[in-house]
């Protein structure tokens, strides 16, 4: 019979569900292969043996939006290319999440100039920004480790926004 | 067995054959510049391309540069023709001058056809127009773009620095970051 | 000078701007794609074999390509403008991110103009030790390229075994600038320090592992006959069309162009060294394939040459007017002082001239405009970069091939969207 609700306590039953779903979700993230500048070649880094995603469920990169979860802004983001990074976003289903990856991303970095989006944030939303111009490989990890504790901290109410 | 002609100093070699085109050379850092009118582009760069004992076959670049404010040069803008002569291993530039108000100069895909993509970055970037090319569009920047980035007087557009003074204007146009 | 702060062109994320008409591709399509009787299909910015944000309107018949029109923009970052607006010092650290993938190469082709036009010397050991990150820049390079062509081609565990090898080298780099990646390493000069006591032995060893190393790459795919008939005989570009597109470096040697800028005008003390240029004979991917791998091995020969006659020495030039003094001399002298506080808040200058200085890099050769004002910021920085005439020439590699071939087209040219699009 497992878990009845005869507990008469539904909270218990409620959070059982959000940590499994939530665990869920973090252990197998699918990225959208989005790769832009330098911070892609430093992502490719990660994925390779040394460092590695699959340990994050993250070794299978989707190329098609509708099958990621996760979208990792590697890399500057010109003027020319929002559109284009919007229209991706928007067409991955949720749930999604947005790492930005590197200073380009994050702040526009060293480019403070007419060409570079100074930010993702700018276009879509943010969830876990990581330094570094580009970040090494721990502290990408750090920063998917982050956003796992981000996920896991999620709640129904949230979703059923 | 074909024989190599002898390396022509190019400088004679142009005098020789265009005797107006030539109308200044000069030499820094080990580095010939051969200053020619804008009209006189075409036949000059065919003649160094095709000529025995010049054979620049190679175009490297074509750099413009912006001289704006300084109004001591001939032209606004100074568009430079890096060539390279494979055969004799030796570099020249030939440079020519155009103004603010009319700044055409006229292309040279046809001797070689890589210029393509550089005249229309040069069009982008600085607004000289190539009089004769197949495809003057804006290559790096998007189609609907205003202006020319690269010229002097265009603003290198940044964002200034956050302060807590400005922080709300800053944070106007970045409608998603969560703070 | 004008305002710099002037309000630009917001990011724009209105679809309907993107629904061209099909009017403005008349002239660049063949008239066929007018009719419909070829298609047309975008390889969008986003596509995972386009090697970063290339866009390429394909016009097919079937699945053979007709004509293939590159778009590229979608990573102009600007930096040129941006290093017209700092010192020549600090414009050495946004050079590096123009070919992400050889970040030292660029330093190198702006630091030679740099020192070009303010006639500045190098000293022996600096030049040795240039020659040496640029090898190992050279060799890191063509491993990302051949981990990235080999898994577009299918080939997935080179992939990983090139990305082993190449942290090793990563390591080193950090060794040297701290940085992996991005080191900014070469100063005006000579190199930003001198090297640790522990690089060399590392170096060392990496020199004795790598060529088992390649081996094992070639194992996997030189003679694999999925490799062999995949690459032989596509992508061909005959020698002259090569040069008259502009293409240089280990694509145009592919055709069987002898042309290798360290051999014809050597730069930073490579006329020292022996070593052979790999050339090839059919121009097609996988002549490109042998030379790159060759590359590699005569990068190493290189580098031990260098290694065994590194020289002793300053690391940067002495020339005060140009490079900081160490701290260790602030306290002792007064012209260290002075000089110290001027190049730090001013800069150096430059005369009001121009020059052009081009090198070899991994992809081919790199040019460098460097226009100065006779004040502390250039008047025109401009890089010619390999990527941006390659992909020029892609459309004459591919016109007649199918989407698969251009994959692999794309990926033997070996082209990085940054250099091409700065």
């Amino acid at each position: 019979m497992g878990v009845t609700p005869k507990l008469g306590n539904l909270g218990v039953v409620t959070t059982g569900l959000e940590d499994a779903v939530n665990w869920a979700r973090t252990g197998a993230t699918w990225p959208l292969l989005f790769g832009l500048a330098c911070c892609a070649i430093e992502y490719m880094s990660t994925q390779a043996g040394n460092y590695d995603l699959a340990r994050f469920g993250m070794e299978l990169n989707r190329a098609s939006p509708r099958q990621a979860d996760l979208m990792i802004v590697a890399g500057r983001v010109t003027r020319k290319m929002a559109p284009v990074v919007r229209q991706l976003y928007d067409q991955m289903s949720d749930p999604k999440w947005v790492i930005s990856m590197g200073d380009c991303a994050s702040c526009g970095g060293v480019y403070n100039n007419y060409a570079v989006v100074q930010g993702v944030d700018e276009i879509i939303p943010v969830d876990v920004y990581v330094a570094g111009c580009p970040p090494r490989p721990e502290q990408l990890m750090h920063g998917i480790l982050t956003l796992q504790e981000k996920i896991k901290g999620e709640r129904i109410a949230d979703w059923a926004n | 067995m074909t024989t190599i002609a002898e390396p022509l100093d190019p400088v004679v070699a142009l005098k020789g054959a265009f005797p107006d085109a030539v109308k200044d050379t000069k030499t820094f850092r080990d580095e010939l510049t051969i200053i020619i009118e804008p009209q006189d582009v075409q036949p000059v760069l065919r003649h160094l391309r095709d000529t025995p004992g010049l054979i620049y076959n190679f175009l490297s670049d074509i750099s413009p540069v912006d001289y704006y404010p300084d109004y001591d040069r001939p032209g606004r803008f100074g568009v430079s023709y890096h060539l390279y002569s494979m055969l004799y291993n030796r570099r020249v530039r030939v440079k020519t001058f155009v103004d603010e108000d009319e700044p055409v100069v006229p292309t040279v895909t046809e001797i070689w056809p890589g210029a393509n993509w550089l005249e229309r970055e040069a069009h982008d970037m600085m607004g000289i127009v190539f009089d004769g090319h197949p495809d003057l569009r804006r290559l790096l920047m998007p189609a609907d773009w205003d202006g020319h980035p690269h010229r002097r007087d265009y603003p290198l557009g940044y964002e200034t620095i956050q302060f807590s003074f400005n922080v709300d204007e800053i944070m106007k146009h970045k409608p998603f970051a969560k703070s | 000078m004008a305002d710099m702060t002037a309000p630009t062109t917001g990011p724009t994320t209105d679809m309907s701007e993107w629904q061209g008409s099909l009017d403005e591709l008349r002239g660049l399509v063949s008239d066929r794609a007018m009719t419909g009787e070829t298609m047309l299909l975008n390889m969008g910015p986003h596509h995972p074999s386009t090697h970063g944000v290339l866009r390429l309107l394909l016009e097919l018949d079937g699945e053979e390509i007709v004509s293939c029109l590159p778009d590229v923009g979608f990573l102009h970052t600007g930096i040129e403008k941006n290093i017209e607006d700092k010192t020549y010092e600090k414009g050495v650290t946004l050079t590096d991110r123009m070919d992400y993938l050889a970040p030292m190469s660029n330093n190198m082709a702006f630091n030679l103009a740099i020192e070009k036009l303010v006639d500045l010397d190098v000293p022996p050991r600096a030049q040795a030790i240039r020659v040496i990150c640029l090898e190992l820049t050279r060799i890191q390079s063509h491993l990302v390229w051949l981990a990235t062509h080999a898994i577009d081609m299918g080939a997935m565990s080179v992939f990983l075994y090139c990305f082993r090898e190449r942290e090793r080298i990563l390591d080193m780099f950090e060794m040297l600038s701290g940085q992996r990646m991005m080191g900014s390493y070469f100063r005006p000069g000579g190199v930003w320090r001198d090297l640790r006591p522990e690089f060399l032995p590392t170096l060392e060893e990496f020199l004795a592992d790598f060529p088992g190393k390649i081996e094992d790459y070639e194992k996997l795919l030189t003679s694999n006959p999925l490799w062999l008939d995949r690459t032989q005989g596509v992508g061909v570009i005959e020698p002259d069309v090569a040069l008259a597109w502009g293409v240089s470096g280990p694509s145009l040697r592919g055709s069987g162009v002898n042309w290798d800028i360290r051999k014809a005008m050597p730069y930073s003390g490579y006329e020292n060294y022996e070593f052979n240029v790999p050339l090839g004979e059919h121009g097609d991917i996988y002549d490109r394939y042998i030379i790159r791998i060759q590359e590699m091995r005569e990068s190493l020969k290189i580098i031990h040459q260098a290694v065994d006659n590194l020289p002793d020495g300053p690391f940067r030039s002495e020339n005060r007017k140009f490079v900081p003094p160490p701290r260790t001399e602030l306290g002792q002298s007064m012209e260290a002082v002075i000089h110290h506080f001027k190049l730090w808040t001013e800069g150096f200058s430059a005369p009001d001239e121009e020059v052009f200085v081009a090198i070899e890099s991994p992809r081919g050769e790199i040019g460098c405009y460097l226009h100065g004002t006779g004040g502390t910021k250039p008047r025109k920085v401009r890089f010619k970069t390999p990527s941006f005439m390659h992909i020029q020439a892609i459309p004459v590699m591919s016109e007649g091939h199918m989407i698969a071939d251009l994959v692999g087209v794309i990926g033997s040219v070996d082209i990085v969207l940054g250099d091409c699009d700065r």
